[in-house]
């Protein structure tokens, strides 16, 4: 199991590196942490002229590279505004103290006389910027207070997003749109189902043809040309198939267990003794593709031994390393520059088209190598949101609480980012004619967890064993997709817990209130009820409500679902309250908060991934017409600030479930909600 | 060569006409806002009017816009209106499916200058949105009619 990454700013080699005056008067900001379409690049230069005290309009975020850049580990978990903004917060403050320390020395004041407006220092009679003396940097400071909380004006103002107008204006955003001259098209041939060995290639003149081993793709001067071509080479190409996917995954995990976990044992036997109700439920969620819009893309250059990679990755260290590994390079040799993407949502195929680019850009002459995935690629070889099987009992006692509560559950590793094990983890990887063995998935360790992310209830149970079995062998690659096991442990929780509350014949609201102390889950789940209890019920329409604590660290987010069943199960309305400490842009915290109620309601009623899936007709996902009005509740606070991205994903679903049985009176624990479940289990 | 009409100029073009036409604007016209999704019509991340039809360009081939008015998201005139309003809504995450929303839009408010809702949401049905945006999408163009 994997340890957290360090705190990110002891990686940071100097502070220069990280804030910049530049000689036209702005300030340049670097950051490990990038911009995944989740507004981080805003928020985070909110938090730079906060502590700077420079406007907004001056700072820049430079593109995350490994050339330039701290190392902050991954873009993911929720965790950039906590890590990466601390990191940035501190450099900042740093700054600021290091240029005031310096103003009073050569105007011989005392520091407290000194201000700062918009970088220019003042006091009586001095006005002098930070521009005029920042290139001679001197002792960095050991002692910078940050700025305390009341005397924020831009942290905690809705500042609207920076990127956005260029994106509505179509203007080049993303590393699908970058141009470099003498660029050259690639596509990768590769079958739509997992393959043991390239058998046969056919000879199809006039196209240049890059292979190693079972890895082969081809080079145009035009892009359609690249993709004709590829094309009637994977109509005619053999492949050696691969072992079947199961159908029934959840039986096929059981049966293949590596290692059982105890993740939470507390046992008291006369506890569990007092209960006079005894449940139990099995529940399932499928394999889910992350299934961004765009699909991935990159470009590779090599000049001589050295490779240059741009990258929509969400870990340009890790990607590097991986590189370094399966090219027989040094890393130093290898430059990794982040360039947005479509939204990726986890772990998609950034990193295996990044690998992808650097194999046939070999085939280049120097030349750039341009490389996106098609649509049917990146259904087939983006590494899924991993299937999962939970089992869970529960005793109640006379009183109608929780004595006895039991959770077990089986999955694949929910990580297999590159950079992060001895063996590579991309895909091609596996398919050169020296092939690498691939690194399996893995878990990052309690309190956040992968698989076992969200297993262990917040809720007061005096009884409690949580075991988590870790399968090792995949049939399909999976990896990090938003809110990891997040996602399938809160549904199996919240909807058990619903389950319990109605064999007792308690108020969903009242039987999660009565087992829970933590006053900030309190709060959500107060203010989410007031929907749940203004509902009026009426004919195939039903309310339902969950709630959980992201990572048991992180976001409290509690969600009222309002369902309508009729041929088709539609959620017509989420409620969100969600408390996320000090929101640093309350509007982007709130964008986040829809997108996930409305991304989760998607995996929620429509989506279960399958090996064969070339198009969105096979894997449909929620439409405009389709999808719930979504109302986010953002309480009050000024604890520190977490991050929002992920907090709603399991809330959603269990709500979502708790409703059906509300409007119907069936209880369907398996994922997705579609109507032949439903349907199966009046 | 093939000349076609992009937003209000004429070009000439060297692909061959079986081209579609998503690759001839973002490779050599340099249109990039067009944005690649699915190759097949499915998504709406392509979408141009087409004789002020929101269509998709990845599977639409250029001989079959010869003759035709082709404008894509640089081609709409200043800041159009639905674009002020998806900034002042900030109605998008990662953007990528937003040049194809933009197109739908402005195609139905050309035609229906005051759509109710379930005539937006009906009419971008065809435009595919990831992030979950679809509900500040929606309220933008209302803003916007």
């Amino acid at each position: 199991m994997l340890a957290e990454k360090p705190a990110a700013l002891t990686d940071a080699r100097r502070l220069s590196q990280r804030v910049h005056f530049e000689r036209d008067g702005t300030v340049s900001i670097a950051s490990g942490k990038v911009e995944l379409g989740q507004g981080i690049a805003t928020a985070l230069l909110q938090i730079a002229a906060e502590e700077l005290d420079v406007e907004i309009s001056r700072i820049r975020l430079l593109p995350a590279s490994t050339a330039t850049s701290p190392d902050e580990g991954v873009t993911s978990g929720s965790l950039s505004i906590q890590d990466g903004g601390k990191a940035l917060r501190e450099a900042c403050a740093k700054v600021r103290r290091l240029l005031l320390e310096k103003a009073a020395r050569r105007f011989d004041v005392p520091l407290q006389e000194l201000r700062v407006e918009d970088g220019t220092i003042r006091g009586r009679d001095i006005k002098v910027s930070y521009w005029e003396f920042a290139e001679d940097e001197g002792e960095i400071p050991g002692d910078a207070p940050v700025k305390p909380q009341a005397a924020y004006t831009v942290v905690g103002a809705s500042v609207p997003r920076v990127d956005l107008p260029r994106k509505f204006a179509g203007e080049a955003s993303y590393v699908h749109d970058m141009v470099i001259p003498g660029m050259l098209h690639a596509r990768v041939v590769r079958p739509s189902k997992a393959f043991k060995h390239l058998l046969t290639v056919p000879d199809v003149p006039g196209v240049k043809v890059v292979r190693d081993g079972s890895f082969l793709g081809v080079l145009g001067e035009r892009e359609e040309e690249a993709i004709a071509a590829a094309a009637k080479l994977r109509a005619k190409c053999t492949w050696e198939e691969g072992p079947p996917v199961p159908d029934d995954m959840p039986t096929w995990l059981k049966a293949h267990v590596t290692e059982r976990i105890i993740s939470k044992a507390n046992a008291d036997a006369a506890a569990k003794a007092r209960g006079v109700k005894r449940l139990q439920a099995s529940y399932t969620k499928p394999a889910i593709a992350h299934a961004s819009i765009g699909p991935s893309c990159a470009i590779a250059r090599w000049k001589g031994d050295k490779l240059e990679v741009w990258s929509h990755t969400q870990g340009i260290f890790g990607l590097r390393q991986d590189l370094a590994k399966i090219l027989s390079m040094r890393e130093e040799d290898i430059v990794v520059t982040h360039v947005e993407g479509a939204g990726c949502y986890g772990h998609n195929g950034a990193d295996d088209v990044a690998l992808d680019a650097a194999l046939l850009a070999r085939g280049a002459n120097g030349r750039p190598v341009r490389l996106q995935w098609m649509r049917e690629d990146e259904f087939a070889w983006e590494p899924y949101g991993a299937a999962m099987a939970f089992e869970l009992e529960g005793a109640v006692d006379e009183s109608g609480r929780i004595v006895s509560w039991r959770h077990e559950f089986w999955s694949n590793g929910h990580t297999h980012r590159p950079g992060r094990a001895k063996l590579p983890t991309l895909t091609a990887a596996a398919h050169l004619a020296k092939p690498f063995e691939i690194a399996p998935a893995v878990n990052p360790a309690l309190p956040a967890g992968g698989a076992d992310r969200n297993c262990i209830p917040i809720y007061d149970f005096a009884d409690l064993l949580v075991v988590n079995n870790y399968v090792r062998e995949m049939p399909l690659r999976s990896s990090s997709l938003r809110s990891l096991g997040a996602f399938g442990n809160v549904f199996a929780i919240e909807s058990f817990m619903d389950e319990c509350a109605a064999a007792v014949g308690a108020d969903p609201v009242e039987f999660r209130l009565k087992h829970l102390t933590d006053a900030r889950g309190r709060a959500v789940i107060e203010k989410a009820a007031e929907a749940f209890r203004a509902f009026r019920k009426t004919e195939n329409r039903g309310r339902g409500i969950a709630f959980a604590k992201y990572k048991n660290l992180g976001a409290y987010c509690a969600v009222v679902a309002e369902v309508e069943a009729t041929h088709e199960l539609r959620v017509t309305r989420l409620v969100a309250a969600v408390d996320v400490g000090l929101p640093v842009n309350p509007d982007g915290v709130a964008n986040q908060i829809e997108g996930g109620c409305i991304q989760a309601a998607s995996w929620t009623l429509k989506e279960a991934y399958r090996p064969g899936v070339v198009g969105w007709e096979d894997y449909p996902i929620l439409k405009f017409s389709e999808v719930p009005r979504v109302e986010v509740l953002l309480l009050k606070s000024s604890e520190k600030s977490v991050g929002a991205g992920e907090c709603t994903m399991g809330p959603v679903a269990a709500a979502v479930a708790n409703a059906l049985y509300d409007a119907l009176g069936v209880r369907v624990r398996d994922l997705p909600l579609t109507p032949d479940r439903i349907a199966a289990a009046i | 060569m093939t000349e076609l009409e992009v937003n209000g100029a004429r070009q000439r073009v060297a692909a061959h006409p079986d081209t579609p036409l998503l690759y001839v604007l973002r490779n050599e016209l340099g249109l990039v806002g067009t944005r690649f999704g699915c190759g097949n019509g499915q998504c709406g991340a392509c979408f141009v009017l087409i004789d002020g039809r929101a269509m998709a360009s990845c599977d639409t081939p250029l001989s079959f816009v010869i003759g035709k008015r082709i404008t894509t998201i640089e081609g709409l005139e200043g800041e159009h209106a639905v674009q002020k309003a998806l900034v002042k809504h900030q109605a998008a995450q990662c953007g990528y499916c937003m040049s194809g929303i933009v197109m739908s839009a402005v195609s139905l408010l050309s035609k229906n200058s005051k759509p109710a809702e379930s005539e937006v949401r009906e009419a971008l049905d065809r435009n595919l949105c990831r992030c979950g945006s679809h509900n500040r999408v929606v309220r933008a163009i209302l803003d916007a009619r």
